[in-house]
């Protein structure tokens, strides 16, 4: 238990600071959203021109920065990759896919139920399926092969990236796109945005919280530590949504959001089973992106190509439900993640365990 | 004494910790090789939660965790 008191506490905290930025502006149930906020800065870029989402989120530049100094401090900087880039890429982009189906990442779909959005509840039993499944492949010895040490500059690149977003959204926002109503139009202030992503960065470096593999452990394992954050998350910002009169129980009317639960179900299975194969949520592989592990930077870079898609060919559900083009993604999503399953399963493992060799000690 | 050794350097989560579980399934004493904290603790977790002792060394850039029972 004593070893779980750093993560639960992560989760409160998360949770609190979520409630928060709501209150402050961000949009309804949305904190925090991984998925959301590389969606709305992708727009920012103008990498989809859907008007409603474009913000460079400074949430999300708090957490690189906040993770790489945490990292850099504990001395677990370590810059690699090379496992499977493009397969990453690949289960990112399909995990933003799903996401963009239900409407948010596990993290925000935790913070829509704290918010009374009975709707997310599909997306829990999706999600809980998906990691099922891929915890199936786990067993069966799926594996994305080993990673490599690669030059310490290739480790410094994404925090860059962070810090030059952020010189462009105080300084020179008029290159920028931005919403003028609609999600993307809704934030709490820039510098309160900023500081909650450093903590929330620092906090979740540190306790290497991840809603994806608190689950999987649980089934894998019957290891609680993981998932003990993700239930603090979801207490914290309950607590904190009824205090502030944020609390709304029901299905429909709920911010950003959509009744059909179908496919919020089969969005967040999608989701479960990307990430699992991954090995982490979206939140995590942007801590580990900024840890130094570029196989996390590029599976970012995925979710971020994966959100321009998604509303460049209107795959994105909207608070009116999904769409078509939506469920044929959502579809071939399952396709490909099966198939990058399938194909990855190491025929066997005994080349990494010998038997009973003599040690010295 | 006797180990089995898995190497799980370079893996990502979870594996070293399945590439351990697999190994501890017949209560031998294992030493696990792996290069990151967060593959450290995890190992570790399970190791200890499966009845273990563990052993942890710190070696350049690698830990070598030595399970045993």
């Amino acid at each position: 238990m004593k070893k779980n008191k750093g993560i639960i506490f992560t989760g409160f905290v998360i949770g609190l600071i979520s409630v928060l930025l709501v209150k402050a502006g961000n949009p309804g149930n949305m904190g925090f959203c991984i998925a959301c906020f590389l969606r709305d800065t992708a727009g920012a870029l103008g990498l989809h021109r859907a008007e409603a989402v474009q913000y460079v989120r400074p949430e999300i530049i708090g957490i690189i920065i906040g993770a790489f100094v945490m990292s850099i401090a504990g001395k677990e900087f370590k810059v690699k990759g090379g496992s499977a880039p493009l397969t990453r890429f690949v289960l990112g982009f399909f995990v933003m896919i799903g996401a963009l189906m239900f409407l948010g990442c596990p993290l925000r779909m935790i913070l829509r139920l704290a918010g009374g959005d009975l709707n997310a509840i599909f997306g829990i039993l999706g999600f809980l399926s998906g990691i099922f499944i891929g915890v199936q492949f786990l067993n069966k010895g799926f594996s994305l092969k080993g990673n490599y040490t690669l030059p310490k500059t290739e480790g410094y690149i994404l925090p860059s990236v962070a810090v030059i977003l952020f010189i462009l959204l105080v300084a020179f926002p008029s290159i920028l796109l931005f919403s003028e109503k609609g999600p993307g139009a809704s934030h709490a202030p820039i510098y309160l945005s900023l500081i909650s992503g450093l903590i929330v960065g620092v906090l979740a470096q540190r306790s290497k919280l991840c809603c994806a593999g608190g689950i999987r452990d649980v089934i894998m394992f019957r290891d609680f530590h993981l998932i003990s954050g993700f239930l603090a998350i979801f207490i914290a910002a309950l607590i904190g949504n009824l205090l502030l009169g944020q609390f709304k129980l029901g299905f429909v009317d709920q911010p950003i959001a959509h009744t059909d639960g179908l496919w919020n179900f089969l969005g967040m299975g999608l989701v479960g089973f990307a990430s699992v194969l991954l090995g982490g949520c979206p939140l995590r592989q942007l801590i580990l992106s900024a840890e130094g592990n570029i196989d996390s930077a590029i599976t970012v870079l995925g979710l971020v190509i994966g959100a321009a898609f998604a509303h460049n060919f209107g795959l994105a559900s909207s608070a009116q439900g999904p769409t078509s083009n939506g469920k044929i993604a959502v579809i071939i999503g399952f396709i490909v993640v099966s198939l990058i399953g399938y194909f990855n399963i190491e025929k066997s493992s005994e080349v990494e365990i010998k038997e009973a060799v003599e040690i010295e000690i | 004494m006797k180990y089995k050794i898995v190497d799980a350097r370079g893996r990502s989560c979870p594996e070293p910790v399945l590439m351990t579980k697999n190994a501890t399934i017949d209560n031998s004493n294992v030493q696990v090789i792996v290069d990151s904290s967060v593959a450290k603790e995890n190992v570790s977790r399970f190791a200890i939660n499966a009845g273990y002792k563990v052993d942890i060394k710190e070696e350049k850039d690698s830990f070598i965790l030595t399970l045993t029972k």
